[in-house]
């Protein structure tokens, strides 16, 4: 693979490169308190000399002593919540004075181009991809969203406490599925060394103020963000929920978990919707689909019950889903290790925990 | 994105022509499908869209040779099915599918074929009965054996006596609590199937109802030896879209709006028992 220097100074460069032809260009910029991913346009709207410290059930923003531009750990955003979007119009259907129904579609999404996501994210939309880019099963908005898009990955060069993609096989290498990958290179003259990841990668730089440069820093980075990571994932996860499925031990986080779904909203790879049908006051009727989420006890009603009553079965549906039948459904985990449900967990409900305690490994 | 992509989402019109008043609660309602016909398996089931308010997933009730006639039964217990009970003919509702896997009709030829259906789940089974009628002369000793609450709840009684008298179909009834007009049996309907005479080595069984009904039924026809991979069952559970994309419907791995809601008794044994899988 072949790489070069960027300059920081000519990052913009690139940010423009990435918006030709109309291109909506998502990165990370501070909102709420938080570190999101939005609509950027420039360097100017990216968290310079910003940091974060992540624990179970909380992240603070701190300032950095450089003017690192992707210095912070995950925040709650990943690529889901633009290529899988929160709400999403399906189709809406008109009534003719004569009684006959029409059904039209409204979806008509922007190209995207991304910068800032990591080596989990990454994986994530591979997982994502795996979901709703099924053969035969092609979801059209996120085909329609996911094609043709731009990615800038950023090699992360440290950990937060909550990660464990190490022990996920999904990072901390960025090693596929970014068209370029910026490793931030901070010590004596700042720069970014770029890694070209595909042709379209190739042509994202073609012409930019860039020099080949032989570097070891991207290695050098996901080495030390690696060494940071205590978490991990029991390598039996997969067989040994599915044989504690009746276990007491659900009672046992249940009874911590306040069933918000907070997990699921920030996890990137929880597919789950619901759709909702509203009225419009010219009369149409609006057919639209939103994140739901397992943990919801309406998630399971049938008529005069829900299937899944109490909060010990909702979790153990998330938890068995996302680690082992997921696998029987999608050939993969429908974990990344990004730690974010660990983080925005408003109890600090620690996952891989309580894997390990519910599926009884050491 | 493609037009076939988009179709999985997007429900195609169907005018209401003809609608019957089952139960208090339940209307059987007959779409003109001649401008898109539903090829469909005894089993399968549709999303319907009431104008405004929404889809839900409903078993088709018709007869299989007619992919022309759209036929549903429905019981109006919530939000989308009160207006869908409600509709009247010449009025429009939107379809999508056929979705789902079907009665197992054709392995079931050369043997004894037992149905056992509890109130509404009648319905899911009744395109067995027009399969069944259709290539008689394919199957042995065909047995009907249907439980409802009252004798006022029993679904498609004169249609299926009749069914009974042209097919030689064993057809039984019982209820759960009788009145003046009924002079059957009373009781549950396994008490049907401990009652029936059939060879459980040439058996296959199709059992839909109340997931406690259905327990108790593969537990007797396991008890009369009918082999596990000989019974079949229809399992119910919230469905949003239908292609396997919402979630909604998974029970352990399978999404039952693709490798359900018809399921053989082995492949669902291991979970049955998890309560609130």
């Amino acid at each position: 693979m072949s790489r070069y220097r960027l300059d920081p100074h000519d990052l913009d460069r690139l940010l423009e490169r990435l918006q030709e032809g109309g291109r909506v260009l998502i990165g990370p910029r501070l909102r709420d308190g938080a570190i999101v991913l939005d609509r950027i346009r420039s360097t100017a709207d990216l968290p310079r000399g910003l940091t974060t410290v992540t624990a179970p059930g909380r992240q603070h923003l701190l300032d950095r002593a450089d003017d690192a531009l992707f210095g912070y750990e995950v925040g709650p955003d990943a690529a889901k919540r633009w290529l899988h979007p929160p709400r999403v119009e399906l189709w809406r259907a008109r009534k003719d004075e004569g009684g006959e129904l029409f059904f039209e579609g409204t979806d008509e999404p922007p190209k995207y181009a991304f910068i800032g996501l990591r080596a989990c994210d990454l994986a994530a939309i591979g997982i994502q991809d795996a979901v709703f880019l099924r053969p035969g099963i092609t979801d059209p908005t996120y085909a329609a969203r996911r094609a043709d898009v731009r990615i800038v990955a950023v090699q992360c060069g440290a950990s937060a406490a909550t990660c464990f993609c190490a022990s996920m096989g999904t990072g901390p290498r960025v090693d596929r599925g970014a068209d370029l990958t910026l490793t931030e290179v901070l010590d004596g003259e700042p720069h970014f060394v770029v890694e070209v990841g595909s042709e379209e990668g190739e042509a994202l730089i073609e012409g930019l103020p860039v020099k080949p440069v032989a570097s070891t820093a991207p290695e050098e980075a996901a080495a030390r963000a690696a060494a940071h990571q205590e978490r991990q994932m029991p390598g039996d996860v997969r067989a040994s929920l599915l044989n504690a499925l009746e276990s007491p031990a659900w009672d046992d986080v249940a009874a911590r978990c306040l069933a918000c779904g907070n997990c699921t909203l920030v996890c990137p790879t929880c597919f789950c919707t619901t759709v909702e049908d509203t009225t419009t006051l010219a009369g149409d009727a609006v057919h639209a689909r939103r994140w739901d989420t397992c943990f919801d006890q309406g998630f399971t009603d049938l008529h005069g019950h829900a299937v899944r009553e109490g909060v010990a079965q909702r979790y153990r549906q998330w938890l068995t889903h996302k680690l082992s039948t997921w696998h029987d459904q999608f050939d993969t985990s429908g974990c990344v290790g990004c730690g974010r449900c660990i983080t925005w967990c408003p109890a600090g409900i620690d996952l891989v925990e309580e894997a390990r305690r519910i599926g009884g490994s050491g | 994105m493609t037009a076939a992509a988009l179709d999985l989402w997007r429900p195609v019109p169907m005018p209401v022509v003809s609608k019957v008043q089952e139960t208090a609660d339940t209307v059987t309602i007959e779409l003109d499908a001649r401008d898109s016909p539903v090829r469909f398996a005894p089993g399968q089931f549709t999303m319907l869209y009431a104008f405004g308010h929404g889809e839900v997933p409903i078993s088709i009730s018709g007869d299989p040779a007619h992919p022309e006639r759209l036929v549903h039964t429905i019981r109006a217990v919530g939000r989308v099915t009160n207006p869908l009970v409600a509709v009247e003919p010449g009025q429009v509702l939107g379809v999508r599918g056929p979705f789902g896997t079907g009665w197992p009709v054709h392995d079931a030829e050369d043997g004894e074929v037992v149905v056992v259906a509890g109130g509404i789940g009648l319905a899911p089974v009744r395109p067995v009965f027009h399969a069944l009628a259709a290539h008689r002369e394919r199957y042995e000793r065909v047995w009907v054996l249907v439980g409802a609450r009252t004798p006022a709840d029993l679904l498609y009684r004169e249609e299926l006596e009749r069914f009974a008298g042209a097919h030689g179909f064993d057809l039984r009834l019982t209820v759960d609590h009788a009145d003046d007009t009924w002079d059957g049996p009373v009781g549950v309907v396994t008490r049907l199937l401990e009652a029936a005479d059939f060879d459980p080595s040439r058996a296959t069984l199709m059992t839909c109802g109340p997931e406690i009904m259905m327990r108790f039924v593969v537990r007797e026809a396991l008890r009369q030896g009918v082999p596990a991979e000989k019974i079949w069952l229809s399992m119910e559970r919230n469905m949003k879209c239908a292609i396997g994309l919402c979630g909604h419907c998974q029970w352990g791995a399978d999404f039952l709006c693709r490798t359900g809601p018809v399921m053989r008794w082995d492949h669902a044994m291991h979970r049955f028992d998890v309560g609130g899988l």
